[in-house]
């Protein structure tokens, strides 16, 4: 093993089929208290509807074997519980565990959303806390918490922003979305009914002002701009961007992926945004899951208010909480029952444990992404120089001159011990490396990491074919990402699922992927 | 503070060997007027034990010691501790999307097994690796719909979940898709005849719910048959998953749209919980959301990767399928966690009991004078029955006792001001069906 690598070692690491293939009839993992009624005859009850022969396929295990199946299944994932993640714009900061425990309390977890509200008090103070330290770190007059995740949240705004134009008459054509922005941006705004329009980014990767001007016109419906921007830079114009577009009475919607880099030290709300969302399973904490629950709150200027999603949450008389669902402008719902609700805990869990100290967190990302830009300046080109925040944006062109690429330095790090950074986005970078420590990372870690990336150039140069056959110490190597789009097999079934893992099986030609990650 | 790897010292290194003065400088980017010179006005903060009372305090201020008798959409059920025991591990809860499949193979097989656990329950050939909900599944099989088959009209039954038909209509809006109801009949069902009334060559879909919201059970086969001879497609919603267990599966349906809530989520006062489109092979390319497949590495083992990603945001952008990116992962592995623990034996057991004791309370609500079942079609765990009073006013009272009641079917059918929407799990004892009873009995008998 490479003496360089000191972070990770290779070990002894158990193999598992699947779940469908332990299975044989009569085992069970769990079993129910007796009935305490009389049995129904289902065939009599349900008629024609009835499933006469059960689940076909379902698995048949005990208790014991799901509890290894799934315990060796997660032994081979990477996660932040073991090491840095440098995911540009994913923010993969520390899950604290007290919020795990808290959103499983009898009380929290339990509640209905259809039972009384004079008993769900406590879960609607939830909400109302958490809704009023969203504003107050954003700066903005009133917030929905109902959207499930970033992409949702922004669908949220883009209708809110609809609802507002409709009302003035004209509902308008066009989102202009920079080229560097995240692929659920234009995604969402043509599911809204808009057509995308992309706005140029100028040499400093920033919003190039005068193509901004040209192209904002009436049937302009807003910018949505994310700040900083994918590149990790600030976009200092924003008070201008605002006042563009206002002049046309185009709003400002702000992608807020990147709060990590703001909460604290500055307020998009005082900027000239109109409309914003926040990734909770970002800047907040809740884990990611391995894609998710998040959630994608929605904080807006008070010119919005009207058109907020039902139900609101509500102040009566003596202090008492309630939901309220009679709103004539309102977008309507994006999503049954209130929220992710169990992530919104979670959140207000983090920002408790904070308090006005949330600043320090800030800092400390800041300070981590550019003591790592400061120490690979050089190593790796640096398309961008404007000042980073929370993260930094390499690109792979002093590395291609001896073939090697972004993909290739990203599998690598595996090796290493550290799971990739961004690799191929934002767009306007080719060949991107986007790195976002967090403040989770401590200096010790910062310092593997740079001595990680100083290795792999290192070996980019002297041993190229070394970096671009990697991972070589996974248990899987790289995929045949090709095969599996062109003959998908998706799911199990019985006696037709290859079994391919037999030792001296043929070697399979891989081809390199190239897609975009985040 | 605890969560920052960080001393003073450690900070001010890093700052030098930056060439910064201070943190300050780091954030001179931002235009002075907007740097904040004082700290947020935000509580805390707060020790870890501080955090814990609390929620702890908040959970006093809810229903504790109450018991309940509402489905409409989210559902009690049983949960195993090895589904938290298995969430828990900081290698699912806190790892990532599988973007980067050699160190994600756990998350990767953990998807491809919820996947064919779908595909087992509904009867389809394909199912993704989640959804928000149940109410935007719905909403994204019908846009599916409308894709394949670019007609704009859409048939929703009236007995679709209230809030679901609501989330349909604000995405419908932005679409151009035109949204229409169907009622449904005495027995609680779809209309047909309403149905075949409607259908037209430029119906895209026709969405049903199976239970519906009323807990009736459709009878698929007819409404099949009536949607294909109008070239739509059926879309077949499901809020309880858990009648799959008894119940047939939609084989019938072009696209089903599931709500998972009912395997190992907590009802969590709304979410998260975890929505799945199940369909065709056929119409996996117009599919939203992720998929996981199987594939080989260069040594021929068999892994697993995301796969057919040109469908999505990350890729097409504009063109995607969906804008959905992160979805409900975690949710969809308690899922699969709890259906495995349950298994074949164990998930019929468990759907026996719900239909066990719901007919168990229909029953005995029955003989309490001019109550009655409001529909004849054949229920799982939900029914429907008519109180010869306000059900405002008898769930008024049910409190006194401690007791949540049912749904008040009028505040989403205002015709049906007296229907009370009645859900009985296996988590409900016959103890505590009774006493329901009883107190039903005597807010009826209580003078007005």
């Amino acid at each position: 093993m490479n003496a360089k690598i000191k972070k990770a070692s290779r070990h002894v690491n158990q193999n598992e089929g699947l779940i469908f293939e332990k299975s044989s009839p009569g085992k069970r993992g769990f079993e129910l208290p007796p009935l305490d009624v009389p049995a129904v005859d289902a065939g009599k009850a349900l008629g024609a509807a009835y499933r006469r022969d059960g689940v076909e396929g379902f698995p048949e295990v005990s208790e014991i074997e799901v509890i290894r199946h799934f315990t060796r299944l997660s032994t081979w994932n990477f996660a932040i519980d073991l090491g840095m993640y440098p995911l540009g714009s994913c923010t993969m900061k520390y899950n604290p565990r007290v919020n795990e425990h808290v959103a499983r309390l009898a009380g929290i977890a339990t509640e209905h959303p259809y039972q009384p509200q004079e008993l769900s008090q406590g879960c609607l103070k939830i909400l109302s806390l958490l809704e009023k330290c969203l504003l107050e770190i954003t700066g903005m007059d009133v917030i929905t918490l109902q959207p499930a995740a970033g992409a949702q949240g922004e669908l949220t705004g883009l209708l809110l922003i609809r609802a507002h134009h409709q009302k003035h008459g004209n509902p308008r054509k066009k989102v202009l979305i920079p080229d560097s922005a995240h692929g659920t941006n234009p995604a969402t705004a043509v599911i809204a009914g808009y057509e995308v329009q992309n706005i140029k980014s100028d040499s400093n990767g920033q919003v190039d002002l005068a193509h901004l001007r040209e192209q904002v016109d009436e049937t302009v419906a807003a910018l949505m701009l994310t700040n900083p921007s994918t590149l990790g830079i600030f976009e200092q114009q924003i008070p201008e961007i605002a006042e563009i577009l206002h002049a046309k009475g185009a709003l400002l919607y702000m992608d807020g992926a990147n709060m990590n880099a703001l909460a604290g030290v500055t307020r998009p709300g005082d900027m000239g945004v109109d409309v914003m969302h926040l990734n909770l399973h970002k800047t907040f904490s809740t884990p990611h899951g391995g894609g998710g629950p998040g959630a994608g709150p929605v904080a807006m200027k008070k010119i919005l208010e009207p058109f907020l999603p039902v139900p609101i949450l509500v102040e009566k008389e003596g202090g008492r909480l309630a939901l309220d669902y009679q709103r004539k402008e309102s977008v309507g719902r994006v999503r049954a029952f209130g929220g992710n609700f169990g992530v919104l805990v979670r959140a207000l869990a983090y920002i408790l444990a904070y308090g006005p100290g949330v600043r320090q967190a800030t800092e400390d990302a800041v300070l981590n992404a550019n003591y790592i830009r400061k120490h690979l300046e050089g190593t790796y080109d640096l398309p961008y120089t404007r000042p980073s925040m929370h993260e930094v944006v390499f690109s792979d062109a002093i590395q291609k001159r001896r073939g090697v690429n972004t993909m290739d330095i990203a599998k690598r790090l595996i090796d290493y011990g550290f799971h990739p950074y961004t690799t191929a986005f934002p767009l306007i970078v080719p060949g991107a490396l986007m790195i976002e420590p967090t403040e989770s990372e401590s200096k010790e870690e910062c310092d593997y990491f740079i001595e990680t990336m100083k290795s792999v150039a290192e070996e980019a140069e002297k041993n190229p074919e070394l970096v671009k056959t990697a991972p070589h110490t996974t248990r899987i190597r790289r995929l045949d990402e090709v095969g599996a789009a062109r003959r998908p097999i998706l799911r199990w079934k019985s006696g037709e699922t290859p079994r391919s893992d037999e030792p001296g099986t043929p070697k399979v030609k891989v081809a390199t992927p190239t897609i975009p990650t985040c | 503070m605890r969560y920052l790897p960080k001393s003073p010292a450690e900070r001010e290194e890093m700052l030098a060997a930056i060439g910064a003065k201070s943190i300050e400088e780091l954030f001179s980017s931002i235009p002075e007027a907007y740097r904040l010179r004082k700290p947020l006005n935000l509580p805390g903060p707060f020790s870890e034990a501080e955090v814990i009372r609390y929620f702890e305090a908040r959970g006093a201020e809810n229903s504790l010691g109450y018991s309940r008798f509402l489905g409409a959409g989210v559902y009690s059920h049983l949960r195993s501790v090895v589904t938290d025991a298995i969430l828990q591990r900081g290698e699912f809860l806190t790892s990532y999307t599988p973007y980067q499949a050699e160190i994600s193979q756990g998350t990767l097989q953990a998807i491809f097994e919820f996947q064919t656990l779908m595909c087992q329950l509904t009867g389809q050939e394909v199912a993704n690796a989640s959804m928000y909900d149940g109410s935007t599944a719905t909403t994204e099989a019908v846009l599916m719909a409308e894709r394949l088959t670019g007609r704009r009209r859409v048939l929703v039954a009236r007995t679709l979940h209230p809030e679901y038909r609501e989330v349909l209509r604000t995405y419908a809006k932005n679409s151009g898709l035109l949204v229409e109801e169907i009622g449904f009949g005495p027995a609680g069902t779809l209309d047909l005849n309403g149905l075949k009334g409607a259908l037209r060559d430029d119906v895209c879909s026709v969405v049903v719910q199976s239970p519906n919201f009323l807990g009736a059970i459709e009878s698929l086969g007819p409404i099949a048959d009536t949607v294909h001879g109008a070239g739509a497609l059926l879309v077949v919603a499901i809020a309880e998953a858990l009648s799959l267990g008894l119940v047939k599966p939609p084989s019938e349906a072009d696209i089903v749209a599931m709500e998972g809530q009912s395997f190992g989520l907590a009802p969590s006062y709304g979410g998260p919980f975890v929505g799945v489109i199940a369909s065709r092979e056929k119409f996996v390319r117009q599919m939203p959301g992720r998929l996981a497949g199987q594939t080989t590495d260069v040594n021929g083992h068999r892994g697993f990767v995301l796969t057919l990603a040109t469908r999505e945001q990350h890729i097409r952008r504009e063109k995607a399928t969906s804008n959905i990116c992160t979805n409900q992962a975690l949710c969809a592995l308690a899922a699969t966690v709890h259906l495995t623990l349950l298994g074949k034996e164990g998930i019929r057991e468990m759907a026996e009991q719900n239909l066990a004791k719901a007919q168990f309370a229909l029953q005995e609500l029955e003989k309490i004078p001019g109550i009655k079942r409001s529909f004849a079609a054949p229920f799982f765990n939900e029914f429907a029955v008519e109180l010869p009073r306000s059900v405002k006013i008898v769930n008024a009272e049910l409190l006194k006792s401690k007791i949540i009641g049912p749904y008040v079917v009028g505040s989403a059918y205002p015709e049906l001001s007296k229907h009370a929407l009645v859900c009985v799990t296996e988590t409900t004892s016959r103890a505590e069906i009774e006493k329901f009873v009883s107190a039903v009995k005597s807010a009826l008998e209580t003078p007005l």
